[in-house]
């Protein structure tokens, strides 16, 4: 067993888990809301079996924090229109293939149409592909948070240094502390505490997140993905609702520093300046999205294919909005699991691997 | 310059003949094989199983084997899972034009060996050369027949309440070599696919007469689907304890990695097993005793209630269920 792997074990183990969940009952002394922001988050708790083990009086929602999932039903539009023209390559995370648009279109059935569709694993493969077809526009779908912008902010950079013209970035990268700001500052959103993003807070360390506990006096836990690490965030979370404090702490020391990662901050401030970004069931928040500053201006997709994100109504019934808010549970949304199921989803919610519906659907027992 | 498969060789003419005689037949060829008439002449009796599959796969060389080995064991193994002995594979090769020889050559060769180690003759075969671009380099397809060995043949449909479900080892070692291959993407050495033809270590458990309910090998879609099958056409639960399934460090790595769930992996030299508790410990001896089944281990029970669904208690003790894949499994964003 390499050493990465026995460290990871380590936070899965069971006995720790136990002693973990007897703390966190002696602690807690309130009933306990708390939205776990990152879709990634989501799955381990469903698929470590941990939801089924926490006590009735703690209560997990899941939040904006599935890159998939807040992708507008506009944006998955107009890179479903793209996917159309001649000449264009679509490089694209997985992800995002049975992302239904309007009319039930995907990624995937425009493939089979005949549109070129290319699964990349970096945005450095993207790269590649634009040095492997000269003759051909390769457009990389930027969908991503914090996390992922830093690498496509690279990759931008390396292919202005090498004059290559020919890969173009479809920008719809989207920040995390805004989203996280409207969703505090709405009245319909009520959570008493935050699990905040392990591999967003890599990037952006934890100092966006401060206002979240000195204006709104909502804690958040910056945490790892293992049932251990999450179990300890809870811990931290009920000790400072008991002792009636809000702090924002950083639980994923191992993984996260304070200060995030600096140079990765200031590439994709480089590359990218913050706009205004559109999220599914959210609309429309100031300053929590990435366009392309001046100086990589050549690169973004939707300025040199001359595109326009055009209004696109959300999808008939599909309640992902209010799950990505905590306003429902999945289970609660009036599609869940009848006309809504992976086999025929209607909202990405219900696609994405890390997709709260999808979590609920695959994962719980009581539902079935 | 390496030689090229030209579309002359699917002419019908001298040099198909060439390459049927010359690489084929000197590789697959016997006695059926060579007679080379239009079909071949064989003698059976009883009960046959025939199975066929055809083998598309991305790359044709991957860690652990390549696509030649793999449309023996394929459908060896499928034969196998009745409870037969299999004695005839017949193969149609659909060849891209441009197709580098000694490619061609290496995957003939290394289904030879494949089919001798199986114990199985290659009969009939056909082979066509499209154009460049019509396909992706080799599609094999592969049919065999076999001989029905086991009393009561194990079917999908009887797993009973009760009965103990064994995994014969290493779950998604085929899935993830064969993923991280076709991505250029290296893990730890021993993720290498475990593509092997498993029907001398079946037959072993029905020559010492064990009652084997269901044989399965879990290929696409892997432990997950495969017992969701079973579940849904025996009416039963299966119920998985997630602390003993077996599924080796650098596979759980490389699934946390990419995000995938290692119990939808393809295996390809793997047996699921469901006999009787009164046979479990009998037919854990027998497939540890051969090098396949080495790792052999039980990783759950059927059960009567929660019928048609798989449930996992995690190594928490939590509960959750294993649903059927949907569509196939896709590297996440973040």
């Amino acid at each position: 067993m390499d050493q990465t792997t026995q460290f990871s074990t380590a936070f899965q183990d069971p006995d720790l888990c136990r002693q973990l969940l007897r703390t966190l009952q002696s602690i807690q002394t309130s009933p306990l809301t708390f939205m776990e922001v990152c879709g990634t988050h989501t799955v381990a708790i469903f698929r470590s079996g941990l939801h089924s083990l926490l006590p009735d009086t703690i209560e997990h929602l899941s939040g904006p924090g599935c890159p998939v999932c807040v992708t507008h039903d506009s944006e998955v539009a107009a890179y479903l229109k793209l996917a159309e023209r001649d000449n264009v390559i679509i490089a694209t995370f997985g992800d995002l293939l049975r992302v239904p648009g309007p009319n039930g279109k995907t990624l995937k059935t425009a493939k089979a149409e005949g549109a070129r569709v290319e699964i990349v694993y970096s945005p450095f493969d993207a790269l590649t592909l634009a040095v492997d077809n000269p003759t051909e526009t390769v457009v990389f779908l930027g969908i991503g948070f914090e996390t992922t912008a830093p690498t496509v902010a690279a990759t931008v950079k390396t292919a202005q240094a090498r004059g290559i013209s020919n890969l173009l970035v479809m920008s719809f990268h989207k920040l995390v502390p805004p989203a996280l700001a409207a969703l505090v500052a709405d009245n319909k959103t009520s959570v008493d505490a935050f699990l905040l993003p392990g591999h967003v807070s890599t990037v952006i360390g934890l100092e966006p997140y401060r206002f979240l506990a000195s204006e709104y006096g909502v804690p958040g836990v910056v945490t790892g993905f293992e049932p251990a690490d999450i179990l300890q965030a809870l811990i931290y979370v009920a000790r400072m609702r008991a002792n009636g404090e809000a702090d924002i702490v950083n639980a994923y020391t191992r993984a996260v520093a304070s200060e995030g990662n600096p140079q990765a901050v200031a590439i994709m401030n480089e590359v990218f300046d913050h706009g205004p970004a559109l999220w599914r069931g959210i609309g429309g928040i100031d300053g929590s999205g990435l366009i392309f500053s001046n100086d990589y201006a050549e690169f973004d997709a939707l300025r040199a294919l001359d595109l326009t994100i055009e209004e696109t109504p959300p999808l008939k019934g599909c309640q992902c909005g209010d799950v990505l808010k905590g306003i429902i549970k999945p289970n609660q949304c009036r599609l869940f699991g009848t006309a809504c199921t992976p086999a025929k989803p209607v909202g990405p919610c219900m696609v994405s691997t890390e997709g709260s519906c999808a979590a609920y659907y695959k994962y719980r027992l009581e539902l079935s | 310059m390496a030689e090229k498969l030209l579309l002359d060789y699917g002419s019908g003419g001298k040099a198909s003949h060439r390459l049927v005689t010359d690489l084929f037949v000197a590789n697959l060829g016997n006695d059926i094989l060579g007679q080379l008439d239009d079909a071949a002449l064989i003698e059976l009796n009883g009960k046959v199983a025939v199975s066929t599959d055809s083998f598309t796969v991305d790359p044709i060389f991957f860690p652990g084997g390549d696509i030649g080995s793999l449309a023996v064991h394929g459908t060896v193994n499928d034969v196998a899972m009745l409870g037969a002995q299999p004695l005839y594979l017949t193969c149609g090769f659909i060849l891209e034009e441009g197709l580098d020889m000694d490619d061609l050559r290496r995957i003939v060769v290394s289904m030879g060996e494949a089919a001798q180690k199986a114990g199985v003759l290659v009969i009939a075969g056909d082979t066509k050369v499209v154009p460049r671009g019509a396909a992706d380099k080799v599609f094999i397809n592969t049919t065999g027949i076999g001989k029905i060995i086991a009393p009561i043949p194990p079917s999908g449909s009887r797993a009973q309440p009760g009965d103990v479900v064994i995994v014969s080892g290493y779950m998604g070692d085929h899935g993830l070599a064969v993923m991280g291959s076709r991505e250029g993407l290296t893990f730890d050495a021993s993720v290498q696919s475990d593509s092997a033809a498993l029907n001398h270590m079946v037959l072993s458990l029905f020559e010492a007469g064990l009652d084997i309910h269901v044989l399965r090998d879990p290929t696409r879609g892997g432990l997950g689907t495969t017992l969701n099958e079973i579940a849904t056409q025996s009416e039963v639960g299966i119920f998985l304890a997630e602390g003993d399934i077996p599924i080796r460090p650098a596979v759980a790595a490389g699934c946390s990695f990419l995000g995938l769930d290692p119990l939808y992996l393809a295996n390809e030299g793997k047996v699921i097993c469901i006999v009787a508790e009164k046979d479990a410990a009998k037919t854990l001896e027998i497939l540890k005793g051969n090098s396949l089944g080495q790792d052999a281990c039980i990783i759950g029970q059927v059960m009567s209630e929660q019928a048609g669904k798989v449930i996992l208690t995690t190594s928490l003790g939590g509960k959750r269920m294993v649903n059927m894949l949907e569509g196939e499994q896709l590297p996440r964003i973040c």
